[in-house]
């Protein structure tokens, strides 16, 4: 695979400009450097302004940081994303369903298709969840698919986060910049909006209140606090849905119902969008130590008064143990073949599957089971000896914390660079809404593009950036 | 809304104001410094406790001098009320805040916390001093203009109001308190060239000189001052207007409640009892005595806000 020609999703693999940057090229040619560069610092100037700024984690100060942001859009033509957008459907369905499943009877399990211990004893499992009915019966109502193209029609899932996905308040900014930038280029070509995106979370989140909310539901966004990484995608989500954003220690249970502590008294929330993790959410009932959470909301929740989105319990949909059994979950709860292909995995936990992983560290990306962000990740091919020696004695301490996938040649979409255009490899989160019925992919989604030459490695945390994202009206 | 949020409103909009003050203070001080012969430092010392950070930059330094002041009061971050950890904190409650106020005003605040960082990185040249310390009140204009252009006048407007003015009138309030006895008939050298510029002081330090010559020409002692800065109800600084806004948003606040707020009672109780009596009453009360009784007031007014208002419980 690592020998493959890689595939450039604006020159193709043989250097012959692809349809869907036709109207771009055309454009870019009568364009003059300076003339970009001015406006790429423009943009930056922007995001600065903005204050869209993440913070890194592991620095000593929590210093506020820009994402890169770089102004060559990343092109998908509509009958690609027709495609795409009906594998993500499936793939989403899916996962609510096993999350059900898993919750209840654990029929998959009954048949064979998963191993009772890839359940039982992962930490992502919650037994408080046990025989809860969420409602609406929603499990993930916001769900982030992490995917990677090799080829014209070749997406590939490289990861689901069905907890709290985060990046679309880059998605709409990004639109936002390229709309002042380079509104020429929006009347010459058709590209789906995305902008959207807040009023539709507003109404799928409403849409998923508990039966007893009288009126319009009350929603509202939780945060970690001002110093979390993703604070202004918090804010800025709460403010572009008109709600209001809360902390653990302005929430508490009143009368059985969550409530929020208001300078006219304790008000009712419906809708909790929570964007800290399971384990801050309450500490009753799950860490003790967390004086993030609200302690009793658990059992607001269980008595069917509050909707928290994403429900609790729904790490173990988006694990990377059970990433590899996607292609047996999609079938077994949707009765059709996966629309999107899964990358091989090998479970490290198996002894065949090590021996193999052992033999071939060298072509291999290495992943901890439960990590994120891209850390703790060998990536094979580009590692140093010590590296490779490393992770060698860790995979035969700990096997079963590890699998290991190939080198997927990662297509690559061209960046402005000093020297033009050069092409950089990128991957794709499109955003997933689900309600009753109802599961909407917002056209678009966050591309991140690695913009070291050659690194695969996209992660913002890393040297990573971003990119606007079009999904063409064909 | 939030008590939360009613409470980073309130502290947004303080921190804002607190760094105009702070920038109009050392101007004074440096006219003063530029405008007088002999040793100016007397001068400094009392700009410091104006501002509230003597005892903390005592704590600092040995003896008191034009630069360390300066420097204590436009960029040290030990310095709470310094002009850059007021920008600081203003920008820190505006992030916490950032859903309740408009884009243009967040952006403002922003812009204005960039630059002020930008020129306040190293220390301030003193032929580069006055051109800061305009940038900065521009800077601070500019948030206040997007205040009042750009958001709904609803409870969150009434909160920043009120942060505005009770840090306003804590300001004046304190400008009198450190140089009440200026003010005092009895000091015995009456309409010295030494007097005319410690009036002159005062009034530049609460942006009101300009305004006074409108209303008193030339003529104004400081009877005339005393009743300017504490009763006048035209001038946008005096302990009166700021305690008659007090009690508009607070009023607004209380709109359909059925028995007013111990917050709305205090802010009347300050209007009726100490800003509706005319000047000779406050002498007759003894100038210092009335202005720190003043003080007092401010800070249990402040206490009570955040009870009534659920700021943190």
């Amino acid at each position: 695979m690592t020998t493959s020609p890689i595939f450039d999703e604006m020159w193709g693999t043989d250097d012959s400009l692809r349809d869907p940057y036709r109207v771009f090229h055309e454009w870019f040619q009568g364009e003059d450097a300076a003339r970009l560069r001015a406006k790429q610092r423009d943009a930056d100037e922007l995001f600065r302004l903005s204050g869209i700024t993440f913070n890194v984690y592991g620095q000593a100060e929590a210093e506020e940081r820009l994402i890169p942001f770089d102004i060559i859009p990343r092109i998908i033509s509509g009958a690609e994303w027709y495609r795409l957008s009906r594998g993500i459907e499936q793939r989403v369905r899916a996962i609510n369903a096993f999350l059900h499943d898993i919750y209840h009877g654990q029929e998959i399990i009954k048949a064979g298709r998963i191993p009772q211990e890839m359940i039982s004893g992962n930490d992502a499992f919650l037994p408080q969840m046990i025989g809860v009915e969420p409602p609406g019966g929603v499990y993930t109502h916001i769900v982030g698919i992490d995917l990677v193209r090799t080829g014209p029609g070749e997406f590939y899932v490289l990861e689901d986060n069905a907890r709290t996905p985060s990046g679309v308040s880059y998605m709409l900014e990004n639109r936002e910049t390229m709309l002042q930038m380079f509104p020429e280029l929006f009347s010459r070509n058709r590209v789906q909006p995305v902008q959207n995106y807040p009023v539709d979370l507003q109404r799928s989140l409403a849409a998923c209140a508990p039966q007893g909310a009288s009126g319009g539901p009350v929603v509202a966004v939780m945060t970690p606090g001002i110093f979390n990484s993703a604070y202004f995608e918090h804010a800025f989500l709460a403010d572009q849905m008109g709600v209001e954003l809360v902390e653990g220690h302005d929430l508490r249970v009143v009368d059985g119902h969550l409530a929020m502590r208001t300078t006219r008294g304790y008000k009712t929330i419906d809708v909790l969008y929570r964007r800290v993790d399971d384990d801050f959410l309450d500490p009753l009932n799950f860490n003790p130590e967390s004086a993030l959470g609200v302690p009793g909301i658990m059992d607001v929740y269980r008595a069917g008064n509050l909707t928290i989105a994403n429900a609790p319990g729904t790490g173990i949909a988006d694990d990377k143990a059970i990433y590899s059994y996607m292609p047996e979950i999609v079938e077994f709860y949707t009765g059709e073949q996966p629309l999107l292909k899964n990358v091989q995995t090998w479970r490290c936990s198996e002894p065949e599957a090590l021996a193999y992983v052992l033999d071939n560290l060298q072509d291999l990306v290495v992943k901890e089971v439960h990590g994120s962000g891209g850390y703790g990740m060998l990536i094979g091919p580009t590692a140093t000896k010590k590296d490779l020696a490393a992770f060698r004695r860790k995979l035969k301490a700990r096997p079963g914390n590890y699998i290991a996938q190939p080198t997927l040649s990662l297509s690559t979409v061209p960046i402005f660079s000093r020297n033009g255009l050069a092409p950089r490899h990128v991957d794709l989160r499109p955003f997933v809404l689900v309600s009753p019925g109802k599961i909407h992919v917002t056209p678009g989604g966050l591309t991140r593009v690695a913009l070291k030459k050659g690194s695969l490695v996209v992660n913002s945390s890393q040297g990573g950036g971003t990119k606007d994202t079009w999904i063409l009206e064909d | 809304m939030l008590g939360k949020t009613a409470n980073g409103l309130f502290w947004m909009s303080r921190y804002m104001e607190r760094a105009e003050n702070t920038a109009r203070l050392i101007e004074t001080g440096q006219r003063l410094a530029l405008t007088r012969l002999g040793d100016s430092d007397d001068e400094w010392r009392s700009v410091l406790q104006s501002s509230g950070a003597l005892s903390a930059f005592l704590a600092e330094h040995d003896e008191i001098t034009k630069d360390a002041a300066i420097n204590w009061m436009a960029r040290d971050r030990a310095n709470p009320s310094s002009i850059r950890s007021c920008i600081d904190l203003a920008r820190q409650n505006a992030r916490l805040v950032r859903t309740a106020i408009t884009g243009e005003l967040w952006e403002a605040i922003n812009a204005t916390y960039m630059s002020t960082n930008d020129m306040l990185a190293r220390k301030v040249a003193e032929r580069d001093l006055p051109a800061v310390l305009r940038a900065i009140r521009q800077n601070t204009a500019l948030v206040r203009g997007m205040v009042h252009g750009t958001m709904m006048r609803n409870d969150i407007y009434d909160f920043l109001r009120i942060g505005t003015f009770l840090e306003r009138a804590d300001n004046t309030a304190r400008i009198l308190d450190v140089k009440y006895y200026v003010l005092l008939p009895t000091v015995s050298a009456v309409g010295s060239s030494i007097d005319n510029v410690q009036w002159e002081s005062i009034l530049r330090s609460v942006s009101a000189r300009g305004g006074f010559r409108m209303e008193y020409g030339n003529a104004g002692g400081p009877q005339e001052i005393a009743q300017f800065l504490i009763l006048d109800r035209r001038m946008p600084r005096s302990l009166a207007f700021c305690a008659s806004k007090l009690k508009d948003n607070l009023r607004y606040l209380n709109a359909g409640a059925t028995r007013p707020n111990a917050s709305l009672r205090m802010v009347q109780d300050l209007e009726t009892g100490f800003l509706s009596h005319d000047v000779g009453a406050v002498f007759e009360y003894g100038l210092h005595e009335f202005i720190q009784a003043v003080l007092d007031k401010l800070a249990t007014l402040a206490r009570q806000i955040e009870i009534d208002f659920r700021f943190y419980e």
